[in-house]
């Protein structure tokens, strides 16, 4: 039992750092521009494509990986300019209608060129082992790696939030937007580097998921909405936030699925608990969010409204 | 002689280590003009607002008509007659002017959970609407939308809508700020003409204003109370000319 | 939530232009059955009531998203709520529409005053995503309510009778059923929004600061309208579930709420004809495209982000612009 649980929590830590990965760059374009963002979650998808293509291409994991960066930078560089700056004055409903579009935008050109039956992309050989937790368990290395490529990632955007001007305008524009709209020219760059930035990192959770999900049209759907829940519950604009929340989301989703039912079994009878189980599993999530808002209304690590 | 209308006692508020609201008690009298002045970010608007409801004070009391009111919102202050107008001027503006005013009158006028009768042909709440339009000099743009007025003219509606909700005490926040040479005069003498129905506290920079209406003023200085009395006594306060005074003309 | 106000000020003389534009399509759309049998086309009737419950949603939406300034993101979930009414009362043996209504405004209602309540703690982009978060619970129970067919649906055994009359089994009931709803729920929520309720709700629209400040609290308000909206909702997706058939969670995604918003941006916010207009348009256009290529979201989706760019306000935004609905000052 306890290895189940220590293995559950290692998936749900793994399933976090996922979402990290997709919600680092959105909460800051939610804080910073206060921009709905709805698209975020296809190019996480888009990610997960353009990796299944170069592996097709090259037949090489590290470098499809390596290539899989700059293509979402510039994607993501396009669409800024293309279209997301000129919704940044605009109301939350017309940025909404904009990237709804995007969405079926993307989606419908992603089905045109890779079907829609989902894709797998082979693991690397030299990642694709087990090791030994305690006891007969063991744990996919692959998984592991991608948790400690989530703390590097998590750890260099501390750095780069704590200690680099761009991070001292970012921690300012999460702040005080007024306040960054008052260091004129440079915020266009900043905006900029942040939706770029925002691209690639979900773009490569996209690119590191594909071994182990497969890489289907609907991806970015799922993520996408987890993704929100992770930015409102660690509290928009936040990336110290965000990494809490997403720890958070992905430990209780992956734990509600597998323990929610054994728990609830001990409670009542087996096939009511199964159904009870199954039902509550996928909200418990939502039901955490609604939570923290409830007691915090800009969640766990957000700027409080001044009354 | 009797309590004072309004007492603001040992109020403070604090914003990290800035004492915007330091310690400041005082009283305002039924029928009296209160003048507050005070130099550029004496704390003076942070003051209206604790005494409106919009903020709450980090400590002290405010009592009005009697009865502590500190914990209660600005919704529950306006229903006693505790109103205020706001500096910045903050009005509806895809609304009619004279819906403006009316709504204002609804609130105190009946339920506003009535749902299919328009409320826009209830002659009670348009007539009391136009009475306060025509105390500030603005029934003549009754039917324009709130959002294409003048600025002088939004600085009037601001005024009028605060009389609509029938005050017995009026927060005035800088009413004067940005209006012409005439709308100014036309409002001073207003509020001249006001006085003997409302109770006035004003915040104002424009000192000519200050010494002809008031009558009582208090100085502000560093959330502080400086000074306190009659225009004459608080002129010739040697203590407030050195601190604020002496960087104006005084009339 | 100011915000909003750039799309939102509705210009007065506009107004009784649009009340003529409503009029007009309430009657082009009284003729649409005659039409399509004279046309041999009779599938029309059926895009046309589709069309027209998608309308009503999107009636109940404006009163809160453009009137109330409560951007909802769940509100598909009413949608469901009123679709799994249907299917819940008739496999208990209550088909008549007029107790599944009831059944459906209550449930609507009091899964609203709830989440609601909560919501309303929040602004701004939090509330859009605590309706988001209420709506998606929503989604995952039905979806998880494998006694109605989980994920995949019901198809119900027959449409709702009316007071034991079979007068929604032919197209044609049911469309005059739809266009009647339709029109009184036009015409109540045009009457409430220019009531004294819905003066204090756009005024918090407006300013909640205002309202405050006359002594207007806004939460019972807003949250009043919250219900009704949910409740409006709630008697569309009983018309939903009719038309279709068949009841499915697929009606209370995530992206029904989001195609929602998509139609009442469309339209015009903050206009009950816009609004109204909005979805009629928006479930044509899905229509009309899908019979092209089967790649037709792409199209649909490359009108959405233009429309966004190119016509802030959508498509009375548009009108305005070629003075096809004049503002006067």
């Amino acid at each position: 039992m306890f290895n189940l649980f220590l293995l559950q929590l290692l998936n749900g830590a793994q399933f976090g750092i996922l979402l990290f990965l997709v919600a680092a760059g959105l909460t800051l374009v939610f804080g910073i521009m206060d921009f709905i963002n709805l698209a975020h979650g296809v190019l996480y998808m888009v990610g997960g494509y353009v990796m299944a293509m170069m592996m097709g291409t090259t037949g090489n994991f590290w470098l499809s990986l390596t290539l899989v960066l700059p293509v979402m930078l510039v994607l993501g560089l396009a669409l800024e300019v293309l279209v997301f700056r000129r919704l940044y004055d605009r109301s939350h409903l017309d940025q909404v209608l904009a990237t709804f579009g995007l969405i079926l935008v993307l989606s419908e050109l992603v089905k045109i060129l890779w079907g829609s039956a989902p894709l797998s992309v082979p693991m690397p050989e030299a990642l694709s082992g087990s090791i030994a937790l305690a006891g007969p368990m063991r744990y996919p290395v692959y998984r592991i790696a991608v948790i400690g490529v989530g703390l590097a990632v998590a750890l260099a955007l501390w750095f780069v939030i704590a200690r680099t001007r761009v991070g001292m305008l970012l921690r300012a524009g999460a702040a005080n937007r007024a306040m960054v709209s008052a260091l004129g020219t440079d915020i266009n760059r900043l905006f900029m580097l942040v939706f770029a930035a925002g691209a690639m990192l979900a773009g490569f959770a996209g690119a590191i998921v594909s071994p182990i999900l497969s890489v289907d049209p609907g991806m970015g759907d799922s993520i996408l909405i987890l993704t929100f829940v992770v930015i409102v519950i660690g509290g928009v604009g936040s990336v110290k936030g965000a990494f809490f929340a997403a720890l958070l989301v992905g430990i209780v989703d992956t734990l509600g699925r597998m323990f929610g039912p054994i728990l609830l079994k001990a409670l009542m009878d087996p096939a009511a608990a199964a159904q009870a189980g199954r039902t509550i599993a996928p909200m418990l999530v939502y039901i955490l969010m609604a939570a923290v808002l409830f007691w915090r209304p800009t969640g766990l690590f957000g700027r409080s409204v001044a009354r | 002689m009797t309590d004072a209308l309004l007492q603001v006692r040992n109020l403070r508020k604090t914003y990290g280590a800035l004492k915007v609201t330091n310690d400041v008690s005082l009283d305002v009298h039924e029928g009296e003009i209160h003048a507050i002045i005070g130099p550029n970010g004496a704390g003076k608007t942070t003051l209206i607002s604790q005494l409106s409801g919009q903020l709450r004070p980090d400590s002290g009391t405010v009592i009005y008509t009697g009865q502590d009111i500190t914990a209660l919102d600005m919704a529950a202050r306006v229903r006693m007659g505790l109103a205020r107008s706001f500096q910045l001027t903050t009005l509806l503006p895809s609304f009619t002017v004279l819906e403006n005013v009316a709504v204002a009158v609804q609130a105190r006028e009946g339920s506003s959970f009535r749902f299919f009768r328009p409320a826009s042909t209830e002659r009670a709440l348009n007539d009391q609407a136009m009475e306060c339009l025509n105390d500030v000099g603005l029934s003549g743009t009754a039917s324009r939308l709130a959002g294409a007025l003048s600025h002088g003219e939004k600085r009037q509606l601001e005024l009028a809508i605060a009389l609509a909700t029938r005050p017995r005490l009026l927060l005035l926040d800088e009413p004067l700020a940005g209006t012409g040479h005439e709308e100014a005069a036309q409002l001073v003498d207003l509020f001249g003409r006001l006085k003997s129905r409302v109770t006035m506290m004003l915040i104002e920079h424009d000192m000519n204003a200050v010494f002809a209406l008031a009558d009582r003023v208090s100085v502000l200085v560093y959330g502080e109370i400086a000074a306190c009395g009659t225009p004459d006594a608080v002129r010739n306060d040697a203590k407030v000319r050195a601190a604020y005074l002496g960087e104006e003309e005084v009339a | 939530m100011t915000y909003m106000t750039q799309t939102l000020t509705e210009p007065r003389a506009g107004l009784a232009a649009r009340l003529k534009l409503a009029l007009a399509i309430f009657a082009l759309l009284a003729v649409v059955p005659p039409l399509a049998h004279a046309m041999g086309e009779p599938f029309m009737i059926i895009i046309a009531t589709r069309m027209m419950v998608f309308a009503i949603a999107a009636l109940s939406l404006d009163l809160i998203l453009g009137h109330g300034a409560m951007v909802s993101f769940g509100h598909a979930a009413y949608l469901g709520f009123g679709s799994y009414a249907v299917a819940i009362l008739s496999r208990a043996g209550i088909s008549d529409l007029v107790l599944q209504m009831v059944a459906a405004v209550l449930a609507s209602a009091l899964f609203a005053l709830v989440t609601g309540a909560i919501s309303l703690r929040t602004r701004g982009v939090y509330f859009i995503m605590i309706t988001l978060a209420f709506g998606q619970m929503a989604y995952f129970f039905f979806v998880s309510f494998s006694a109605l067919g989980g994920d995949d649906g019901v198809a119900l055994a027959a449409r709702s009778t009316v007071l034991g009359l079979p007068l929604l089994q032919g197209e044609t009931g049911l469309f005059y059923v739809t266009l009647g709803l339709l029109i009184a729920a036009f015409a109540g929520l045009y009457l409430l929004t220019r009531s004294r309720f819905g003066r204090v709700l756009t005024g918090t629209r407006e300013s909640a600061l205002r309202m405050q400040a006359i002594g207007f609290r806004p939460l019972p308000y807003q949250l009043t309208a919250y219900v009704i909206s949910a409740a409006i909702c709630g008697v569309a997706g009983v018309l939903l579930a009719n038309q279709a058939v068949y009841v499915s969670p697929a009606y209370m995604s995530w992206h029904r709420s989001g195609e929602m918003i998509v139609m009442l941006v469309l339209g015009g916010v903050g206009s009950l004809t816009g609004a109204m207009t909005g979805a009629l348009v928006t479930v044509a256009l899905e229509e009309g495209l899908a019979r092209f290529s089967e790649h037709w979201r792409l199209g649909f989706g490359l009108i959405l982000v233009l429309v966004a760019l190119l016509s802030p306000g959508g498509l009375s935004g548009l009108l305005r612009k070629f003075n096809l609905l004049r503002d006067d000052k």
